[in-house]
């Protein structure tokens, strides 16, 4: 079972929390302005690495807060959190 | 014939503690401290199982967990019957029922040993490639016959009456094995103030020590020392010792699995005992002494009873004081083997050595001669003869001569293999040392150390060093000011097994590789020769491996006899990956308390103790218990259902409806934040006003909906499905805290703190009417689809005016403490008026009959607002909300969508199953779906079935004829109407 380092209550085990999907990934501020294929990128394109990835979690059991967390898809070791808004440390999500 | 192979002078099986048990319905004794094979062993009883595929008779080959053979099934009583138990680790006591498998009628004559005469027959596939034809035979005929032969013991039946616990455990350092490296390791670890678990799997601490009673460490004998070393670390305060308990699972962050036997050991224990606990042990560091197994010896015959590895013999005879023959030829390819020799002298069993080494060292030959063993050197084993015992085995001597020694005892010393299963878990790589020929661990990718005789450091000297040092490793610190390593004065020579030949039965012989499977050299040489190179595919093609002892004695034995096939060093030929569990775990154990009624969470609305009282029969919604229907004495659920209808249509019915979820939406943005989220417009939503929402998730699907009333400016209260509260709640956080966070608005989900009755039909506000203060439930001042605030019998509401059942009716909102009170209020004054008390499956035929969805029943994760006739409710001119651009994608607004349709029968009065498929008026066979039926009943109201379904374009479609498919019978026609069945125009709502 993992270890999870929720920025707002630190390391809880995997069972109090919820995957929440690729983090990063932003939701045109306009939708109205925004082409079918980029709307349709932000619904359902993933990076899917096998390596590191930038992800949310939901502290579904705990307080509640998404959080972005980054994880080694091939180990299954993350390296790191940080609060939902904020910038990944050198993550190469690219977006 | 009592114990007649027992040593007096070996073994520490308490002999003032005899112990009377049962195998096969035979009443025997053993000793407090036996094995059931040690008791069997001191009893002569050597036969202990069949083998699998040729039911040949199998004795044990080993003394612990990598036993293949003697698998039991142990009997303690109703739901408590354990199937595939090894004789070899089941510690007896008084009463312990045991049977031996795979036999019948009995062990001593067994019927399916004929396929052992047929056995050139039954090679590698036999199954794959006889029984393909007929298809048809294979259920009927050749799968029951074939489970009947093979198979080990059979699964329980009836529930397990014990108890399990599970729990988390955290340490500093957590050791795994108590063999001298463990010892060792958990001296030097708790030396310091972090806490050290110390686990084992066996009965008490000690490992291969308590099988070698003649080693000395730090000038003690060797059970003078476990004894010592067990006593001081039970003295600190920070070890915590763990017997009987195995390391089965090596997890990410250093989380390893443990499961202890608790009782199982126990004489008398009664039902509902606590049996075994799971413990989840998080370790900030670990060290892993699982020592090593030992390797067979490749040669005809090598499965016969009396033929076992060294290894298990010195076990038997010197911890468990066992005679195990009379004459005993060691094959041997390790020194190791001349310490088991030497034993088997002294314990005055005449010995032969056989080792397939030319050269040996002078001190071990020394000692061999003053025990009068004769060496054989550079000789080979060819067969064993005998039946169920072995009764000689021919040799073949370095002039190529033949010989044949007579014996009834024949021990294998093949070699060693480190126990490197939960290093490689932990996904640790794993490195093939020619020195050990076997895999050792190499790169750790978790803060574990291996020591002793698990990566390779057989001699006692070196796994007292090794463990120590991983133990200090372990600890961080540097407690050897206090401690030396134990020392141990033994000169054993460093395993190396370069340049030891091997016999690989390669001359015709057919030698067992898998013991447990029955998998034997010629097998393994077919399936090369057939094509299967990759260690992944002969693995499966001959099932070498993968029995419950996961080829502890055979994975490597297989490798050189497929090396040798395909003229490829053994470490090239592959492994496998190691998987949990390292040894069977129960499923009580995993499941611990998760079972019965603590299996998942029962939640019960304020007024289930009632229902049940009157006779409700219930269903489950979600976690949620629901009363499906009240039936009075005698009725079906057909007719209860009709009556609560009728009545509520003609009277008032009530039903409880606390399960719906409820939200309250509160701050200055909530109005802004409700139009984010749900396709409706909120802002003119005027206080005390209500709105039926449509929540859409952002790819434009139907994800919930509900009756939103506006409380006040900034305070919203939503209701959602029952079963979809618990992620609508989830959404709203989602987009709340990572989509527009700047939004002033507070969520709290409600759903417990609101019971809600719902009252509906004509009489609807009659009845309330007497019990509500505060609020004018007059058709003027209430309309519908309003809310108010006031009391109802006495309790604070807020009272809804909406209807799921197209009758006048309301939804009284009150505090679930309160609930009951209401509840008996409410039905107190709708028995005046003849009401009825309904549940969920009259309100889904009432719904229906209006055609009101159901969110998961008309729509299924790809069904748009429009889809089901929603369209109406989307809030045309706002700019965004969750989910509006998607509607707007080519695919959304492609014709030939499904529609929501209603659907009556034409000329028949058969309700469809929910699910059938709607194909054309005269569509051939075979034709395709052009939608399928949602929701289906038998309707009071029309008297005669009705169903909703989603066709193809349907709504262009109403008037059609289509088919609907029946799982038991011809298609039947239904003609397509609107989905509302019931008074379209909505003047029942006014009562």
């Amino acid at each position: 079972m993992l270890l999870i380092d929720c920025p707002f209550c630190g390391q809880r085990p995997e069972i109090e929390f919820r995957y929440a999907g690729e983090a990063h990934v932003l939701r045109p501020i306009d939708p109205r302005e925004c082409e079918d294929e980029e709307w349709a990128a932000y619904l359902y394109r993933r990076r899917n690495p096998a390596g590191d990835h930038a992800e949310r979690w939901h502290h579904v059991h705990g307080c509640r807060r998404f959080f972005n967390a980054r994880r080694h898809t091939v180990t299954d070791l993350f390296s790191g959190s940080y609060p939902a808004g904020t910038p990944g440390p050198e993550c190469e999500a690219g977006q | 014939m009592s114990q007649s192979f027992r040593l007096r002078d070996k073994g520490r099986v308490d002999r003032s503690r005899p112990v009377s048990f049962s195998f096969d319905g035979r009443t025997l004794t053993g000793y407090v401290g036996d094995t059931l094979a040690s008791a069997l062993l001191a009893n002569g009883v050597h036969v202990m199982g069949r083998s699998f595929k040729y039911h040949r008779p199998r004795s044990v080959l080993g003394a612990g967990v990598e036993e293949p053979n003697a698998l039991v099934t142990v009997d303690r009583g109703r739901g408590r019957i354990d199937a595939n138990i090894l004789a070899t680790t089941l510690e007896i006591h008084d009463g312990l029922v045991a049977r031996s498998q795979n036999r019948w009628p009995s062990l001593t004559l067994d019927l399916g040993a004929v396929n052992n005469i047929f056995s050139a027959f039954i090679p590698a596939g036999f199954y794959y490639k006889t029984f393909m034809w007929p298809r048809a035979a294979w259920k009927s005929v050749y799968e029951p016959a074939i489970r009947r032969m093979a198979g080990l013991g059979p699964p329980p039946v009836d529930r397990d009456p014990d108890s399990y616990a599970s729990q988390f455990d955290h340490c500093e350092v957590l050791v795994v094995g108590a063999g001298p490296a463990g010892l060792a390791a958990a001296l030097a670890a708790s030396a310091g103030p972090g806490r050290v678990i110390l686990c084992d799997e066996g009965a008490e601490a000690g490992g291969a020590l308590l099988g070698d009673p003649a080693a000395a460490i730090d000038g003690l004998a060797a059970w003078d020392w476990v004894g010592k070393v067990v006593a001081e670390l039970s003295s600190r305060p920070n070890v915590t010792i763990l017997t009987r308990t195995t390391a089965f699972r090596y997890g990410t962050q250093n989380m390893v699995g443990l499961v202890e036997r608790v009782s199982d050991h126990l004489a008398g224990s009664t039902p509902g005992i606590l049996r075994q606990r799971w413990r989840q042990v998080r370790a900030c560091q670990v060290v892993l002494a699982t020592g090593a197994h030992e390797r067979p010896v490749l040669f005809r015959g090598n499965d016969r009873p009396g033929v076992m590895l060294a290894s298990a013999a010195r076990i038997y005879v010197n911890r468990y004081g066992v005679r195990l023959g009379s004459r005993c030829v060691v094959a041997t390819r390790t020194d190791s083997g001349y310490q088991t020799a030497f034993d088997m002298a002294r314990a005055r069993i005449a010995t032969t050595v056989l080792d397939m080494r030319a050269s040996i060292a002078p001190a071990l030959s020394a000692e061999a001669e003053r025990l009068g063993i004769e060496v054989i050197a550079a000789a080979r084993p060819i067969r064993a003869k005998g039946g169920r015992r072995v009764t000689a085995v021919e040799i073949e001597q370095a002039d190529g001569q033949r010989r044949t020694l007579r014996c009834d005892l024949v021990l294998m010393a093949g070699g060693w293999v480190p126990v490197v299963h939960l290093f490689s878990q932990s996904r640790g790589k794993l490195r093939w040392e020619e020195r050990v020929e076997g895999y050792v661990p190499d790169a750790a990718t978790q803060a574990v150390r291996c020591a002793g005789a698990c990566r390779g450091e057989f001699a006692l000297s070196s796994a007292l060093k090794d463990g120590f040092a991983a133990g200090q490793g372990a600890a961080g610190g540097d407690p050897g000011a206090i401690h030396g390593p134990p020392t141990c004065s033994s000169t054993e020579a460093e395993v190396d097994m370069r340049d030891v030949p091997m016999s690989v039965a390669a001359d015709g012989g057919m030698a067992f590789i898998d013991y447990q499977n029955d998998v034997t050299t010629k097998d393994l040489r077919l399936a090369v020769r057939e094509g299967f190179h990759s260690v992944e595919h002969f693995k499966r093609y001959t099932t070498t491996g993968m029995a419950t002892d996961q080829g502890r004695t055979s994975n490597l034995n297989a490798m050189a006899v497929v090396g040798d096939a395909l003229h490829r060093p053994m470490g090239q030929v592959g492994i496998t990956t190691f998987r949990p569990p390292y040894t069977p775990v129960s499923f009580g154990a995993l499941a611990g308390n998760n079972r019965g009624e603590l299996f998942a969470p029962v939640r019960r609305t304020p007024t289930h103790d009632w229902a049940a009282a009157q006779g409700a029969v219930f269903e489950d919604v979600g976690l949620w218990k629901r009363a499906r229907y009240f039936p009075k004495s005698g009725e079906s659920m057909d007719e209860a259902v009709r009556r609560e209808c009728r009545i509520t249509r003609a009277v008032a019915g009530v039903l409880d409806a606390s399960t719906l979820g409820k939200i309250e939406v509160v701050g200055p943005d909530a109005a802004e934040f409700m139009n984010r989220m749900y396709v409706n417009a909120w802002t003119k939503l005027k206080v005390g006003a209500c709105r039926y929402g449509v929540l859409l998730r952002d790819d434009g699907f139907i994800f919930d909906d509900g009756v939103v009333g506006r409380i006040a400016e900034d305070r919203f209260h939503v209701t959602t499905t029952s079963g979809g509260a618990a992620g609508v709640f989830n959404l709203m956080e989602d987009y709340l805290q990572t989509e527009w966070p700047d939004l002033r608005v507070w969520l709290t989900s409600t759903t417990e703190q609101w019971a809600v009755i719902s009252v509906q039909g004509p009489r609807a506000r009659a009845i309330l009417a007497p019990l509500v203060e505060d609020v004018d439930v007059s058709a003027e001042a209430f309309a519908h689809m309003t809310v108010r605030e006031g009391r109802i019998a006495g309790v604070p509401t807020r009272l809804f005016r909406v209807s799921f059942t197209g009758e006048l009716g309301f939804e009284v909102n009150v505090p679930s403490s309160e609930g009951m009170r209401v509840w008996e209020a409410i039905c107190a004054e709708g028995r005046k008026h003849g009401a009825v008390v309904y549940g969920t499956e009259t309100i889904h035929v009432l719904r229906a009959e209006k055609g009101f969805i159901i969110v998961g029943q008309e729509t299924d994760g790809t069904t748009t607002p429009d889809d089901v006739g929603l369209g109406w409710a989307i809030g045309k001119t706002k700019p965004d909300f969750v989910g509006k651009r998607s509607l707007s994608l080519p695919g959304l607004t492609a014709p030939g969508r499904k529609q929501l349709v209603g659907l009556r029968p034409i000329g028949h009065e058969t309700v469809p199953d929910e699910g059938a498929q709607l194909i054309g008026e005269a569509a051939p066979t075979p034709f395709s779906a052009q939608g399928h039926v949602t929701s289906a009943y038998w309707s009071e109201a029309l008297d005669g079935p009705i169903a909703l379904g989603l066709l193809r374009n349907g709504r262009a479609r109403i008037g059609e004829l289509v088919r609907v498919t029946s799982l038991v019978g011809e298609p039947r026609l239904w003609r397509v109407c609107d989905p509302v069945f019931l008074d379209p125009k909505g003047h029942r709502l006014n009562g």
